[in-house]
């Protein structure tokens, strides 16, 4: 049987706010339990300094469920850590080995700056949302729930899309720090919808400009974003961001 | 509606320009190689290499239309993809420790498709080299006085082209730049050559994985293809 404990080396990204120049500092989390989540493990670590009178390592969580996009950052080079479509609520220590030396870093962009050690802001996300992720909708009586009819294969496809939770890990996986998947999964999701369609070509303009804006970079279709998302959205997302930004150049519903 | 200007330069659009100018340069190469296949079956004195070449002196202005159309093409090419990279960067402005570290899965991160634009700028510092070597020359009738001439079948006395083709690839040296060159052609068509038609939106989930097996079939062909013409002509002449 596996060991129920293990001792880790923590190489943690510690930086007091966005100007501070930040450095790597060092820490050793002994007698880890194997079944704790990785946040879980870096909540012991954070007692203990805390009880030797230091600074707690500043992050990111909420729901810790896997399923509110607070938390992440990356960890030796992956966002989210070595496991497939997870984030780092749902990782757990039994991913790495005992002994191993663990290097964790916020997530790198321009448009999210460093707030604290591995909490980034990430208004940049929220910006891109306001320029046209959403339906406008007059208020009035509630509609029955299913008077606009949706196929199941459309249906599916929105819902993939709107599984993202906005966490921001394809940003920090991607090369060229791009928010295309981010960006293409909202307006896919909302463009593939009865409701979103009479305002898809503004929609995609404004998110797609204020995502340039915000300073993100430009997809050269690497597709890591697809392997970090913890919502295995795909890049065939980016695909139909093209091909509504290419619709909203032509036409302007 | 997006103003036409805004939409190039737009994070989108400005891969609709990369996109649209690569599959245009991949057209011309394919064309490229199909013509100088005849350097393979060369005939007497070079003439099926030199009356494909005559062909296109013939067309006299109109081959310069195509030649200034041609550098268009590469020229913006160059611009959009420098100006991407540049802004690429400057979302980044401070790299991993650990540097990045592939999950693997549907990622197609490599050194590759990373360094686009290292494997495109050589392709670009080759193609000065390589216009200076057989294109400019010929225009300013060096090669005619170091190689001798060739009549075509319409009476006309031109530079012996494939007497230049023959006499650099009988050196090692350009031999050992051409295949060199070559790799770099095929680095950079095995991530482009998806990514175009990924850019351009013409991708279905279903195809992605067998047009990114394409381009590995494409860009294999073409730097092979490409190769294998220095090294058959210097082993022909040694």
């Amino acid at each position: 049987m596996a060991k129920e404990t293990i001792t880790v080396h923590l190489k943690v990204w510690r930086q007091n706010g966005p100007n501070d120049q930040g450095r790597f500092e060092t820490y050793k989390a002994e007698d880890v339990n194997v079944h704790m989540s990785f946040l879980e493990m870096l909540d012991v670590v954070n007692e203990d300094l805390v009880r030797a009178g230091d600074d707690p390592i500043a992050f990111d969580s909420d729901c810790r469920e896997g399923i509110c996009g607070t938390c992440g950052f990356v960890i030796n080079g992956q966002a989210h850590g070595p496991e497939p479509s997870t984030t780092v609520c749902q990782l757990h220590m039994r991913s790495f080995k005992d002994g191993e030396t663990i290097t964790i870093e916020p997530w790198r962009a321009r448009p999210f700056p460093v707030i604290k050690d591995l909490v980034v802001d990430r208004d940049a996300f929220d910006r891109i949302i306001s320029a046209g992720g959403y339906v406008s909708v007059g208020t009035g009586p509630h509609q029955d729930a299913n008077a606009a009819k949706v196929g199941k294969p459309l249906a599916d496809r929105a819902f993939d899309a709107a599984a993202c939770i906005g966490c921001g890990a394809c940003v920090a996986a991607c090369p060229n720090a791009a928010a295309s998947l981010f960006t293409g999964a909202k307006i896919t999701h909302l463009s593939l919808l009865p409701q979103g369609k009479p305002e898809r070509s503004r929609r995609t303009r404004r998110m797609v400009h204020q995502m340039e804006k915000e300073g993100f970079g430009n997809c050269s279709n690497i597709g890591e974003c697809e392997a970090v998302c913890p919502k295995d959205i795909s890049i065939d997302n980016i695909a139909k961001m093209k091909r509504e930004y290419l619709r909203a150049i032509f036409t302007d519903s | 509606m997006i103003p036409l200007k805004r939409a190039l330069s737009s994070p989108v659009g400005r891969k609709f320009v990369m996109s649209l100018s690569g599959i245009a340069l991949v057209l011309f190469v394919i064309v490229h190689l199909l013509g100088n296949l005849t350097l393979f079956f060369p005939g007497e004195d070079g003439e099926n290499f030199n009356d494909y070449a005559a062909f296109f002196a013939d067309l006299g202005p109109v081959l310069y239309i195509i030649e200034l159309g041609l550098l268009v093409v590469i020229v913006v090419h160059m611009a959009w993809g420098i100006s991407t990279w540049l802004k690429n960067r400057n979302a980044r402005p401070e790299n991993y420790g650990t540097g990045q570290q592939s999950k693997g899965g549907p990622s197609n991160l490599s050194l590759l498709s990373k360094n686009m634009i290292f494997t495109g700028g050589t392709l670009g510092i080759f193609l000065i080299v390589h216009l200076w070597h057989f294109r400019v020359r010929k225009e300013m009738g060096s090669v005619k006085e170091e190689y001798g001439t060739y009549e075509t079948a319409g009476g006309r006395e031109v530079a012996d082209l494939y007497a230049m083709v023959e006499g650099s690839f009988s050196s090692p040296g350009w031999v050992i730049f051409y295949v060199a060159s070559m790799f770099f052609l095929g680095f950079h068509l095995r991530h482009g050559f998806w990514s175009a038609l990924q850019s351009l939106g013409a991708m279905k989930p279903e195809w992605s994985k067998g047009i990114y097996a394409i381009g590995l079939v494409v860009a294999v062909i073409l730097a092979v293809g490409f190769m294998g013409i220095p090294i058959w002509m210097f082993i022909e002449a040694n």
